[in-house]
Order: C-alpha cells, then sequence, then structure tokens
C-alpha cells in the first residue's frame, strides 16, 4: 500500500522496530502506521509485545533496529522527556501520579518552570481551565489526587499529556481499573479528543473495546505485528484468531449445574486490611457443590481480601465462615489449616502470592503441600518422587514446557497458571477457591482453564470463581454475586442478568432493590 | 513487560561472575600496593609461597579456613531466609564462652565426651545469643541488621566483663580463663598424624576442619534436601508466597537465626578448643565479619563458601607471611582486599553482571521459553 504523496504523513510511523532482552526476541521486524486524527487500537495476548513496543515509543527502552518518524520525520526517542518534546504523551496502566498532592501540582510535576513554584502555577492553572472548556475535561485543580476516583484520576493522567503538549496519547489498558460506567466516560472523552484531531493510540486485550472505540485495530503475536484491520469491515471472532493464530472457541460448552449441599459459608463476614481499613462489609454467602458461584466488581472492592479471608491467610475480623456446615475455630484461621480441611486455592496474583519465581517448577508444584509423605518421608525429601510428581500433572495439564526443573519465573503467564491450577485441583480438594485464573493468560490457555474449572464442578465440587472479567463471570458461573465498596450489592443467576444490570451493581447501584 | 535482566547460566552464575570480582579486587589490591612502591607481582608471589609454600603454610591457611567456613555458613544459612546476619562474629564469641565453662566446669565427663560437650555448648551459647534478634525480627518487626549489629556490642562488652573481672585468673595479668584439660580440647592434625608415622608440622590445624566440612554437607543437605530448608528459601524468596503455603515467616526466621548462632559457634571448636585451650579476649577477632565477605564470594552455597573460606584463608595466612617479609605491606593490606571483595561480591556484584549477561546473550542466541 502507497500512501499519495499529497496526503499528511502518518502521525506515527514504526519501521522495522527490533527489540531483544537476552535470547526473548520482544519485538520483531515491527511495522505500524498510525494515520493522524483516528483511534488506533492495538490488540494481542499478554506477552505479544505491545508494552514493549509502546514502552519503546516513549524512550523507556531503545529499540535494537528500526525507525521511529513523528508527522513524517525520523526522531530519535532515548527518554520519556524526549517523547515529550515529540508530542507524544503516555497514560499508563498505573497512574503515575503522587497520591497526596493535588491536581495542579501533580500536572506541573516536571514541568516547574523555575526554582519558584507561583509563576509555573499560575500559567498551569490557566492551561487547565483552556483545557477544560475545550475538551470537557474538568477537574478541580486543587484536589487532592488521592481522593479523586479511579476515573478522574485517569482524566488527571490525560490532562498530564495534554498539559505537556501532547498531540498523541498512549493509552496503556486504560479500562483495566475502570468500571464499566467510567470506562464509557472515557471513551466519550478519547471520541472529543479525536474530534479535536488527537491521535490515540489504545493497547488493550479486550476485544469488545476494540470494536466500540477505534478505527482502525492492529494485532500483535509473540513480538510480531500480524495484522492491521479497518474496525468496521473487522469481527471480534476473527481478531481473536489473529491474535491466537488459530481458531478459538470464545465460548464454552457448560451443562446445568445440579447444585448440592452447603460446603462453604459466610456469615456476617468482615475483613480488615493491613492498615486497618475494613474492606469487606458484612458479607454473607452460601456455596454449594457443584456450582461455580461467581464474585465479580471491579477490582479492589474486597473481592482480595474476602478471597484471603476465606483461604486462611487474613483472619477476620469478626463473622463467622462454617465448612461443611462447621464453623472455623480461630486457629484454623490459617492457611495450612484451611488447606488440611479440603480446600484448594488459587490465588488472584500468581506471581505473588501462588508461585515462587526462583524456584524450580517442581518445587513451586508442591507449595502448600511439601509436608505429604508423598514428598518424602522423615526429615529429607525424595528429590525422585518430587520430580516425578511435577512430571505428572504437568503432563495432566499441558503445561509447556514439561520442564521439571526448569525456573517458575521462564515458563509463560498461561503456563504459570496451570502449575498452579494442576497442584490445587490435583490435591483434589472439596472446595475450590479460585480468583482471577486467567488474568494475563493467552486465550488458548484460557479456554484450557475454564474447561478445567467446569469440569471441577462437574465433579461435584464447590467452585468459588472472583474475576474483574464478566465475560468469565458470565462464561462460568451458575449464580453470581456482586461487590462494591465491600458489600454484596446484589445477587444474581446468569440466564436473568447481562453486562449492563452488573455494571451498575459494580457501581453499587441495584435497580432492582430500589 | 518488564525490565529483564535475563538470568545467567548456572556456570557463569556460580563461577565465572565470583572469579571476575575477586580479580577485579585483587587488581584494584595491586595498584594500592603499587602506589605504596612495591612490586604486585613479588607481592603475590610472596603472598601464595607463605600460604601453599610448604606443610606449615597450609596447615594455617586452613586453619583459617575452618573458621571461615563456619562463619560463612552462618551469614549464609540467614541470607536464604532473607535475613541479614552481621552478629556473626558476637555470636561466635559468646559461643566461645558457652565452650569455654564446659570445659572448665563439667570435667567430671568421661574422658573427650568433654571435648564433645563443649563443642555443643559453643553452638548452644552461638545459637541462643542469635535467637535474641530472630525473636525480635519474627515477633517484633525490629530490623535483625540493627539488632544483630547492636549484640555484636553487647557480646563485646558482656565477654569484656566476664573475662576481666569474672573468669580471669587471680593474680593474672592477661584477660583470660585458665587452660583446658588435655580432654577438653579439638586435637590438632600433627598431633594425630604422629603416631601414624606421618610427620606434619606443628600448625593449629585441628579436627574441626572436618567437623566444618560436615556442617557445608549438612547445609546443603538441609537448603535443598529438607522440608525446612524449603520453607527457608521460601520464606526468602517470597514470604508472601510461603504464607500462602502454609509457612509460617516468624518460625523461620527464628529457627534460621537458631541454627546461624549454632554455626557461628563452630568457630568456638576450631579456635577455643582447637588451638588456645582458654577463652581468650576478643578471640574472634573480626572473623565474624569476614564470613559475610565469604558467604556473598560463595553465593551462599556451601561449596562456595568452603572455596571462599579457603581463599581467604589463603590471604590471611599468606598476608601474615608478606607483612612479615615486606614491611612496608602491613597486614591491614590483607582487610583491604577483603573489603574489596565485599564491594565487588555484594555491593557491586551487579556491575560485571549486566556485561557478562549481554556478552553471553550475544553469543548463545538461544530461542525464548
Amino acid at each position: 500500500m502507497t500512501t499519495p504523496a499529497t496526503a499528511p504523513p502518518p502521525a506515527i510511523e514504526l519501521i522495522g522496530i527490533d527489540k531483544s532482552f537476552g535470547p526473548v526476541h520482544a519485538n520483531a521486524d515491527v511495522n505500524l502506521k498510525v494515520e493522524r486524527g483516528v483511534i488506533h487500537g492495538i490488540v494481542g495476548e499478554n506477552g505479544a509485545g505491545k508494552s514493549t513496543l509502546m514502552s519503546i515509543l516513549y524512550g523507556f527502552y531503545e529499540a535494537d533496529a528500526g525507525e521511529i518518524r513523528v508527522n513524517g520525520k525520523p526522531v530519535r526517542i532515548r527518554s520519556s522527556r524526549e517523547a515529550i518534546d515529540c508530542g507524544i504523551g503516555m497514560v499508563h496502566q498505573h497512574f503515575m501520579l503522587v497520591q497526596p498532592l493535588s491536581v495542579l501540582e501533580n500536572v506541573m510535576l516536571g514541568a516547574e518552570g523555575g526554582p519558584l513554584l507561583a509563576k509555573g502555577a499560575a500559567a498551569i492553572r490557566k492551561r487547565l481551565a483552556e483545557l477544560g472548556a475545550e475538551y470537557g475535561l474538568e477537574v478541580d485543580p486543587d484536589a487532592i489526587v488521592g481522593e479523586l476516583s479511579v476515573g478522574l484520576q485517569q482524566r488527571v493522567e490525560i490532562l498530564k499529556a495534554l498539559v505537556r503538549g501532547a498531540e498523541i496519547l498512549v493509552l496503556d489498558e486504560p479500562t483495566a481499573v475502570l468500571t464499566p460506567a467510567e470506562a464509557d466516560q472515557l471513551f466519550e472523552m478519547l471520541k472529543v479528543l479525536k474530534g479535536q484531531n488527537k491521535t490515540i493510540l489504545f493497547i488493550t486485550h479486550k476485544l469488545r473495546e476494540i470494536m466500540s472505540l477505534t478505527d482502525r485495530v492492529s494485532v500483535m503475536r509473540r513480538g510480531e505485528m500480524v495484522a492491521t484491520f479497518e474496525t468496521a469491515q473487522t469481527s471480534p471472532p476473527e481478531l481473536a484468531d489473529a491474535m491466537v493464530g488459530r481458531k478459538v472457541i470464545l465460548k464454552i460448552d457448560k451443562g446445568p449445574a445440579h447444585p448440592g449441599k452447603i460446603a462453604l459459608e459466610a456469615r456476617n463476614l468482615v475483613v480488615t486490611d493491613d492498615r486497618g481499613v475494613t474492606r469487606v462489609h458484612d458479607v454473607s454467602f452460601v456455596l454449594r457443590e457443584g456450582e461455580i458461584l461467581g464474585v465479580a466488581g471491579v477490582a479492589g472492592n474486597g473481592q482480595s481480601e474476602l478471597l484471603e479471608a476465606l483461604a486462611g491467610i487474613r483472619p477476620p475480623a469478626s463473622g463467622e465462615i462454617l465448612v461443611h456446615g462447621r464453623p472455623l475455630r480461630p486457629a484454623e484461621h490459617d492457611p495450612h489449616a484451611v488447606r488440611s480441611l479440603g480446600i484448594g486455592h488459587v490465588p488472584e496474583d500468581r506471581q505473588r502470592v501462588g508461585l515462587i519465581m526462583s524456584f524450580e517448577a517442581c518445587e513451586s508444584a508442591m507449595l502448600g503441600f511439601h509436608d505429604q509423605p508423598a514428598f518424602g518421608r522423615g526429615i529429607l525429601f525424595d528429590r525422585r518422587a518430587i520430580v516425578a510428581d511435577a512430571a505428572r500433572i504437568m503432563e495432566a495439564f499441558d503445561v509447556r514446557p514439561r520442564a521439571p526443573l526448569l525456573r517458575t519465573a521462564n515458563f509463560s503467564g498461561g503456563n504459570q497458571q496451570k502449575i498452579v491450577l494442576a497442584r490445587e485441583i490435583d490435591h483434589d480438594p472439596r472446595i475450590m477457591l479460585v480468583g482471577q485464573p486467567t488474568r494475563g493468560v493467552d486465550i488458548g490457555a484460557i479456554e484450557f482453564i475454564h474447561k478445567r474449572i467446569v469440569a471441577e464442578r462437574d465433579a461435584g465440587k464447590a467452585v468459588l470463581l472472583v474475576s474483574v472479567e464478566l465475560d468469565e463471570i458470565f462464561a462460568l458461573s451458575d449464580r453470581i454475586i456482586v461487590l462494591c465498596g465491600g458489600r454484596v450489592t446484589g445477587e444474581r443467576a446468569p440466564e436473568e442478568t447481562n453486562p449492563q444490570d452488573l455494571g451498575l451493581l459494580m457501581a453499587g447501584v441495584n435497580e432492582r432493590a430500589a | 513487560m518488564s525490565a529483564p535482566l535475563r538470568p545467567l547460566p548456572a556456570w557463569a552464575d556460580v563461577a565465572l561472575i565470583p572469579l571476575i570480582n575477586v580479580a577485579a579486587a585483587f587488581f584494584i589490591s595491586g595498584l594500592v600496593v603499587l602506589a605504596i612502591g612495591e612490586n604486585p607481582l613479588e607481592a603475590v608471589r610472596l603472598l601464595l609461597v607463605g600460604a601453599l609454600g610448604d606443610l606449615e603454610g597450609i596447615g594455617f591457611t586452613l586453619y583459617y579456613a575452618t573458621s571461615f567456613i563456619f562463619t560463612g555458613l552462618a551469614v549464609a544459612i540467614c541470607f536464604h531466609a532473607g535475613l541479614f546476619n552481621i552478629g556473626v562474629e558476637g555470636q561466635a564469641y559468646v559461643a566461645g564462652l558457652g565452650a569455654a565453662l564446659a570445659a572448665l566446669y563439667l570435667g567430671f565427663l568421661p574422658g573427650y565426651s568433654l571435648a564433645i560437650v563443649a563443642i555443643l555448648a559453643g553452638a548452644l551459647f552461638g545459637a541462643a545469643f542469635a535467637a535474641i534478634p530472630g525473636y525480635l525480627q519474627a515477633k517484633r518487626d525490629a530490623h535483625i541488621v540493627i539488632t544483630t549489629i547492636m549484640f555484636n556490642y553487647v557480646a563485646s562488652a558482656l565477654m569484656g566483663y566476664l573475662l576481666v573481672d569474672v573468669l580471669r585468673v587471680p593474680g593474672q595479668m592477661n584477660a583470660e580463663t585458665v587452660g583446658f584439660s588435655k580432654y577438653a580440647i579439638v586435637p590438632q592434625f600433627h598431633v594425630l598424624l604422629k603416631p601414624l608415622g606421618i610427620v606434619w608440622p606443628d600448625t593449629p590445624f585441628n579436627l574441626s576442619f572436618l567437623l566444618a566440612l560436615a556442617c557445608a554437607f549438612g547445609c546443603w543437605l538441609l537448603i535443598w534436601r529438607t522440608r525446612l530448608g524449603y520453607a527457608i528459601r521460601a520464606v526468602g524468596a517470597n514470604p508472601t508466597a510461603a504464607i500462602y503455603g502454609g509457612i509460617s515467616p516468624a518460625r523461620v526466621t527464628i529457627v534460621t537465626t537458631l541454627i546461624s548462632g549454632a554455626l557461628a559457634g563452630g568457630m568456638a571448636a576450631n579456635v577455643i578448643l582447637g588451638e588456645e585451650h582458654r577463652l581468650i579476649l576478643e578471640y574472634t577477632a573480626g572473623f565474624g565479619f569476614v564470613g559475610i565477605a565469604v558467604a556473598l564470594m560463595g553465593r551462599a552455597h556451601p561449596v562456595g563458601i568452603v572455596l571462599a573460606a579457603i581463599l581467604f584463608g589463603i590471604l590471611y595466612q599468606g598476608g601474615a607471611e608478606l607483612a612479615f617479609d615486606k614491611p612496608k605491606i602491613s597486614r591491614d593490606m590483607i582487610v583491604v582486599i577483603q573489603g574489596l571483595v565485599v564491594l565487588f561480591a555484594g555491593a557491586l556484584e551487579h556491575v560485571f553482571r549486566r556485561p557478562v549477561a549481554a556478552l553471553l546473550a550475544r553469543r548463545t542466541a538461544q530461542p525464548p521459553i
């Protein structure tokens, strides 16, 4: 494809970008053209090289080879400052904001305009007012950032980029932390910016967002840019195929549940976090054998603390947990005790909690069960048994590569998750607590993991599924409860609800109750 | 994708990097020697001949190395639990008290069982003294680096008081106890080998060396082949995951410091029971601190620690000979080299790691896993 000579040059052009980290080829000969004034999406599985590419564009890394052109001019971007000078602004997935400072102070950071603040502050205050009027991005400049909602904090990030004169905005997984309503607001905001001839590069792994927002979409797979589509002329299945490189089934076949006896029950559970802030307020629910109870909610609304309390990691401040009808004693609020009661736990964060990255896979594959006689009687381990056991479960769960002696960190996210799942399922728990089972997992592995979770349910296990992915909640759950601000805002059967309804519950609005 | 520092191949990690670090330390030491007007190559020759040139030199070298193995292991076991025990010096010192008290007051024990009990008493005292900072870390969150540093002073003051005011032989000027009975000592090799017709020069090299090697093997077994070692490494690598796995970091912290203190106590067997045969003031002479350098250089692996301990044994013995032959080079030169090793093997470890990793990555282009 050639661009006519009269057309304006693309806002960004990446030519042959190549980047390796040791033997890992993160970006291989990546070419990308982003026209001015469009919203251009980049999708790909985790580890496909999206973030690396954006880091190169923003000067965090320098490419080993290749050229970056901004508005047709070749540039060299070696630091974020140089990126800003080129008119590129970045909104990071994890906000780069100083929580105790005001909006104004945050926006000023790095652009104070001299040793004394007064003059710079006045200028920026004026600029913020202008931008607010121009794009509808109003935010109180004197508000403390830490007290703003997540959506407003993201707005501050965008303002920061605009104040610095960004013509090209890069947003990295911007909706991961937002409620559906906040995400909609963000999309409106981006459309306004697009109307003002700003160029937006939108990175995500959610196909729904690509379809509803972007004009054009590029797909990355294993470090390569494999395809670019006009969004209007493509479809989610086509994009999913391009991301994975083969046909995938997004829906899983799942028969009706046959709930049995109550396996796990929470009564008026209250859980506080490390700082003493109450994160779970008076939560009660029952979980039956042979069903999957989905716990939906925006990240950070008490799910993590609830899961930790149930798993014995964080003793509840008050309330009761009943396992097969018997309340846990205080001494049983302990991971070891809970595990011996036949409760398996797939933690939300496998890298920080579920596995030990520096350990060999076979050692990670026995975490929590290392006291069992199968791994050696007496003081000494039976190394051969440990390796053989790991090899067996890696075979059963298709962990690749099947290398029990390889360090855990060297497996991909999906395969790490399979190790955790394999370990927990293999010890045949009667109750499974599953947190974010497919976060950062590639689509191929998602399918596998979902099937295994449903298989556990069909085997009569009670499964509690905590997930921030609504698609996942809908695909797996037999019943759904929604948490907002640590409270249960509603319970639904998946067939009688929809994402909008759940989205309202996640924002704390229960229409049916009202 | 996070900023990656790809792990090096195992051989480079355990052999190449320490070697480069030591070489760098020696190179800069050489510059120091040059600066004071001596020939560095000549100095190296004298040092090596002094340490390894004859059986006497080797005997002294291995005697020093024995202490370093004990103190190095003591530091290393704590490394595996994510703890930095800087108090090995004090723990070894107090262990000397345990060994001496047993040797002096349990004389009713039959034959050489007295020596064995004295060794165990040393380990026990070392462990008990380490347990206090361990407990404070585990239960009160008092950082073990701070507490162990302070406990070194506690040990020094306590032992000074006991040796000067309580245990000193009346009428003696030296702050030391009376000599032990012949059953309360760890035999030296030259004594043991004589009946076998093997002549070994009179050196302090004693049976504790074998005990140290056994402890090194025991540590390897403990760390990589036992449940306790698994728990120790889990807590060291990722306390959150350890808790998830049902491991109590507090318990592991206390147990690890106990083991560490006991290992530090091994130095009492070597020096107090193996050579001095009485408790003397400041007998540890900084060897506990050298243990930090040994553990860093040995990458907290028992095999590495034995090798690093022998290297430091060579430095100590050879350095003494060098200082004797070249008055311009004082024994402090060894402290300089030691400091440089700590600097390169500890603080500046990544300085060479990155370029080596880059070099190796370029040469071994393997597909990503």
